[in-house]
């Protein structure tokens, strides 16, 4: 190992950051899940939209490794579904037959995609062979797979939630920046302004919002408006970080020979201000990211967010609204684990990151 | 104590028609106005509309008006008691609220109580018994807590209950109660129906204090003034509970207003998810019908519940925290 002295700030922090168990074990987590969903359409095995008429409303589909004799063998496989009437009410049913498996296959065929319109293939990750189905999350009203609707939906939640965070932090910067660095009537206003925002409940607000937004529009219209209108959730907090820093770093030292140098305002910010309090920007945009993945959520779980064809985790959960859907189909309700997940992993990150960008740690 | 209570006050009064005027707005912001929608609404009925017939709706109603006097006309009509017509449920907006508002109330401030009362004690044992088993737990469910949609966990809780306790869960009432006069075993079932919705809003304030709380007594159970007031040989929770606790505690008297916003901000969710007799469901219905005038009165409700809310809490800390009280008086 290096001596400390002979390390850049950035490796120092770094190694501070690998040394936090938790924080990078959620880091790692965190790549893993985003490369999956990435490449959804190669690790689901099916497409968001395939439907599966033998298996509406499917329960999720456990794998076993066991055969239909007993033994144990190494592949993976599903038990057999067989769709058979009910003696009584002469309705279709789909029961499992114990008595037959279906094995599962690596780099199976299936329905062919194209990815981001770069390339189409229709290998998927695994998949069972003609006849068969495997729905590891179960199937919803119209009989498409939860789990491959999960992955991409994934994907949506973290990339609107990542274009809205890129918003907030660009506008937190601006507006922290100016309200920092201009000071007196400006910073007083703006102050005002952002304590106002913070002390409205959120989420009526951006309801009633979201509400106005007309029907008609396209989803990719939705899409841009809920990203400005989830940036609004979190741009408060990190306009108000970097205020604060500015105004604690005005009279440093090395501000002021920046600025005694001929530095423009903006170069002094960017390049002697920023990189100072970069660490606690990066905890502030981590929770700022988390809570908005929460927000676009709810909102989409309540109707008034992104609408279906575009699928992300809360759209997923828009059928478990009514209770006796929760109580008939409860694995509705999976999707909702990975937003617990993706915001565990990133308050974790961003406690890691908090003691790593601390020097007194080092 | 006065001045300071009348500076509160006007303050109070300033934000809140700041809210009002940003609800106003929102209230005006989908495209069409009232006389769009009759129109739509008579078209739909196979009727035909004249041009002239919506302007002179416009014309009635004094939708052409400019901004400010429409936002005058509408402030004055709430202030006199008149908050309008809910076209969506074809009544008059009190009518739609009078009996919703009570239960609203009452599950908020049972989430405030509970935030509180689990929150604080928790908190401070925690930092009391740092890296103990109650530590370590408090903290592991405090980041769930945090981490879980509300309405995730209302959909939990009410699987587990229906699963494990066999509790209709949704609305307040069981079903053989519905329609039937008050007696005890319908108050204890509304009792039980309520326990789900206050822990749902309570879970993350709840897991938020013992954070805060934990944080603070931890800052000051290390500094010297708690050892000496420990080596004069009180027991230790006595002295823990008289002297740090009343300086850890004043974070999270001041940041009431806040929790309480929190709060009201879960809560249309939760009534929603869980389907009770509460503003919830009428807002999102509201919502998404697009009918406005009951939408505002709403949120201006849920926005003057904030400004109460952070008013008590001003005066709480008043009370509280002799600085402040030293602070104010001195002027």
């Amino acid at each position: 190992m290096t001596a400390a002295a002979d390390l850049s700030r950035r490796q120092l922090a770094w190694r501070a950051f690998r040394s936090n168990r938790l924080a990078f074990l959620s880091l790692c987590l965190l790549v893993l899940l985003v490369f999956v969903s990435l490449f959804a359409e190669f690790f689901a095995p099916y497409t968001p939209q395939e439907r599966n008429r033998a298996y509406t409303d499917g329960a999720p589909m456990g794998i076993t490794f066991t055969n239909a004799d007993g033994g144990l063998s190494l592949a993976p496989m599903v038990i057999a579904r067989v769709t058979e009437r009910d003696p009584d009410t002469l309705r279709r049913v789909t029961v499992a037959d114990p008595g037959a498996r279906w094995p599962i296959a690596f780099f199976a065929r299936g329905e062919s995609y194209s990815w981001f319109g770069l390339f189409e293939s229709d290998i998927h990750f695994f998949g069972v062979g003609d006849g068969g189905y495997l729905h590891l999350f179960g199937t919803d009203r119209l009989g498409r797979d939860i789990f491959s609707r999960t992955l991409y939906a994934f994907r949506t939640s973290l990339s609107i939630g990542l274009a809205s965070v890129v918003a907030a932090f660009v506008l937190g910067i601006t507006v922290g920046g100016i309200a920092g660095y201009l000071g007196g009537i400006v910073d007083a206003a703006i102050m005002r302004v952002i304590e106002f925002l913070q002390s409205i409940p959120t989420l009526p607000l951006w309801l009633t919002v979201a509400a106005a937004v007309p029907r008609e529009w396209t989803a990719l219209q939705i899409y841009l408006v809920m990203t400005l209108i989830l940036a609004m959730i979190g741009w408060t907090t990190l306009a108000r970080r970097v205020r604060s820093r500015i105004i604690a770093m005005h009279s440093d030292e090395h501000v002021l020979a920046a600025r005694l140098g001929g530095n423009r305002p903006v170069r002094v910010f960017r390049k002697h201000m920023l990189p100072a309090f970069t660490g606690y920007l990066i905890v502030d945009l981590t929770l700022a990211f988390s809570t908005i993945v929460l927000a676009e959520t709810a909102l989409s779980f309540l109707g008034l967010g992104l609408r279906e064809p575009v699928v992300s985790l809360g759209v997923l959960m828009l059928p478990a609204q009514s209770i006796a859907a929760i109580i008939l189909t409860p694995w509705y309700l999976i999707p909702g684990f990975f937003v617990v997940i993706v915001v565990l992993l990133l308050n974790f990150i961003g406690d890691g990151v908090r003691d790593a960008a601390d020097p007194s740690s080092y | 104590m006065l001045a300071f209570l009348g500076r509160r006050l006007i303050a109070a009064m300033i934000v809140m028609v700041a809210f009002s005027f940003v609800v106003f707005f929102l209230v005006q912001l989908p495209p069409g106005d009232f006389a769009d929608v009759w129109a739509a609404s008579r078209a739909a009925q196979g009727d035909t509309v004249t041009p002239d017939e919506v302007e002179n709706i416009r014309e009635a109603f004094g939708l052409n008006r400019p901004f400010v006097v429409q936002y005058a006309d509408w402030m004055f009509s709430l202030l006199q008691g008149d908050l309008g017509f809910s076209f969506e449920f074809q009544k008059p907006v009190a009518h739609v609220l009078a009996e919703r508002l009570p239960l609203t109330l009452a599950i908020s401030f049972a989430a405030l109580v509970i935030i509180y009362l689990v929150g604080v004690p928790l908190g401070i044992y925690s930092a009391v018994r740092q890296h103990k088993m109650v530590d370590y737990s408090a903290t592991f469910i405090g980041y769930f807590g945090l981490a879980t949609p509300n309405f995730l966990l209302a959909l939990i809780l009410v699987y587990l209950a229906q699963r494990w306790f066999g509790l209709s869960a949704g609305g307040i009432f069981s079903p053989e109660y519905l329609g039937q006069p008050w007696s005890w075993g319908k108050f204890w079932d509304m009792l039980s129906h309520l326990v789900i919705p206050v822990l749902v809003l309570g879970s993350a304030g709840t897991a938020a204090q013992v954070r805060t709380m934990r944080a603070t007594m931890l800052d000051e159970l290390s500094k010297p003034y708690v050892r000496a007031a420990l080596a004069t040989g009180k027991s230790p929770w006595q002295v823990i509970l008289k002297y740090p606790t009343r300086v850890a505690i004043i974070p999270i008297v001041s940041t009431l207003g806040w929790e309480l916003t929190l709060v009201i901000s879960g809560a249309p969710i939760v009534g929603i998810v869980l389907s009770l007799p509460d503003m919830g469901p009428v807002f999102l219905q509201s919502l998404i019908g697009q009918d406005m005038a009951l939408a505002g009165v709403i949120l201006l409700i849920y926005y003057l519940l904030v400004v109460i809310g952070t008013l008590i809490s001003d005066l709480l800390l008043f009370w509280l925290d002799p600085r402040i009280r030293m602070g104010v008086e001195s002027k």
